[in-house]
């Protein structure tokens, strides 16, 4: 963590602090991690906050999180800066930036209605095949449905 | 030493190369000589046909294929027939076809429907069309045809012309020049009926020298193949859509008057309204020459995957 001595954003116990996003994405981000608010998590989202790195980044903290393999996905297909700190007893116990997997499982839906990733009544774990970092763009491997840049993060799946 | 078709999915025609496509025809043409005879080589096979899809051509010459070779075939046809409609997932029916054959031919509408099964099933499976996806065993068949009209799949110009949005056909005949080395692709279509960005990402990948149209009057004179398709009326989902590019390309006997002697019509069946019937009678229509090289390139693909040798 790289925060100004400005923030006054008290430390968290336990949780998860989500560093180095671009900046504007924080947004996104708790959306694809189902995150609305009304869950009772205690949540600091700092945005457009200066940076070394990025000029200005976002950050989320997340008292009491821990996060998925699929959330971590999530976050690097909008965050691709993005580093994770996981926080214990106030102090951070891991720390690590995120990777955009070449295979991206059960984190994205398709956005073609015919796929048989959507067909009702089938358990399709749904696939996306990494085309291009810069400009991100993914495949579909069932139906081939390239999807690309900021439109992905209309298509994470939410998780609770 | 058994082939990359030996007990192997068809899912794509991408999944191959050019050699086992050039091994396959080899296959093709020793089946072509025993075409009218009844063959032991699969004898206490059973083949499963699932045509979730109506389909004529290709059901029946996968059926015809398989039992040449002496299998024995079970099919299911039509959505609406099956428990599919009393609400079973297609994993559950993949699965029951699965213990009752050795190898399973799927037609489905969903894209990827083939690829899904693939996975469910321990036995191959065989994509027959999948959506607007693919169609590999039609792919076999069109550069089966080039090859034997032409000596050659190399070299030549291409045109694919119609409806290359939703039509399966050509995108697997597009995605099987990728393996070859035509001299140049003109994809020739209406606007909204262009090829899809994943089938040009394959293209610029691979190399292939291509060129998008919109009339095929502008390259005409160019082509040593044009490969026609019909509108895909049942995959358009505003039938608004289909009103504005219903009958908006036609291959006609005035445009063939600035074609090469040599140019071939290749189409995959059943066509409409985009071919002037009286082209049928010219030396330029090769499409039924090509539909009957179905049941000999099936009969090659069924022998590869069992692992037996004509």
């Amino acid at each position: 963590m790289n925060e100004e001595p400005t923030l006054v954003v008290s430390k968290i116990r336990n949780g998860t602090v989500i560093d180095h996003i671009p900046a504007g994405k924080a947004l996104d981000i708790l959306s694809v991690l189902g995150i609305a608010g009304k869950e009772g998590l205690r949540i600091a989202v700092l945005m457009n906050v200066e940076s070394k790195k990025l000029g200005k980044k976002d950050i989320i903290k997340i008292e009491g999180k821990r996060l998925s393999p699929q959330d971590v996905s999530a976050i690097a297909l909008i965050a691709p800066t993005a580093t994770i700190n996981i926080i214990e007893d106030f102090a951070v116990v891991e720390k690590y930036k995120v990777t955009v997997p070449n295979i991206v499982v059960d984190v994205l839906a398709c956005p073609n209605p015919t796929c048989i990733s959507n067909k009702k009544g089938e358990l399709v774990r749904t696939r996306f095949k990494l085309v291009s970092g810069n400009p991100l763009k993914l495949q579909c491997e069932y139906c081939g449905t390239i999807i690309s840049g900021d439109e992905v993060v209309k298509f994470v799946i939410k998780r609770k | 030493m058994k082939s990359s078709f030996y007990q192997h999915d068809v899912l794509s025609i991408l999944d191959f190369s050019r050699e086992d496509l050039e091994l396959l025809f080899g296959y093709a043409e020793r089946m072509e000589k025993s075409i009218d005879t009844k063959l032991s080589l699969l004898f206490g096979k059973m083949v499963a046909l699932a045509f979730f899809e109506p389909s004529t051509r290709t059901r029946l010459s996968f059926e015809v294929a398989a039992k040449r070779l002496g299998a024995d075939v079970i099919s299911i046809t039509g959505e609406e027939s099956l428990s599919i409609s009393k609400g079973e997932s297609l994993a559950d029916t993949i699965r029951m076809l699965d213990t009752y054959s050795d190898l399973i031919v799927i037609r489905h509408r969903y894209e990827g429907a083939a690829k899904y099964a693939a996975e469910i099933a321990r036995h191959p499976v065989i994509n027959a069309g999948d959506g607007k996806q693919h169609h590999p065993t039609q792919a076999m068949i069109d550069l089966y045809t080039v090859k034997k009209l032409f000596g050659t799949v190399d070299g030549l110009n291409y045109g694919i012309l119609g409806d290359l949005r939703y039509g399966r056909a050509s995108t697997s005949f597009i995605f099987s020049l990728t393996l070859f080395k035509p001299k140049k692709v003109y994809l020739i279509s209406p606007e909204s009926l262009r090829v899809r960005e994943e089938v040009l990402h394959v293209l610029k990948e691979r190399g292939v020298v291509y060129e998008e149209r919109r009339s095929l009057g502008d390259v005409i004179e160019e082509l040593d193949v044009l490969y026609v398709i019909r509108i895909q009326r049942e995959r358009i989902p505003d039938p608004i859509e289909y009103e504005k590019v219903k009958g908006s390309y036609k291959v006609t006997l005035d445009l063939l008057k600035r074609a090469k002697k040599e140019l071939k019509i290749l189409h995959p069946l059943p066509k409409v309204d985009e071919i002037d019937e009286r082209i049928d009678n010219t030396p330029h229509a090769a499409y039924f020459i090509q539909a009957k090289y179905g049941i000999p390139v099936r009969m090659a693909l069924l022998a590869l995957i069992f692992g037996v040798e004509p």
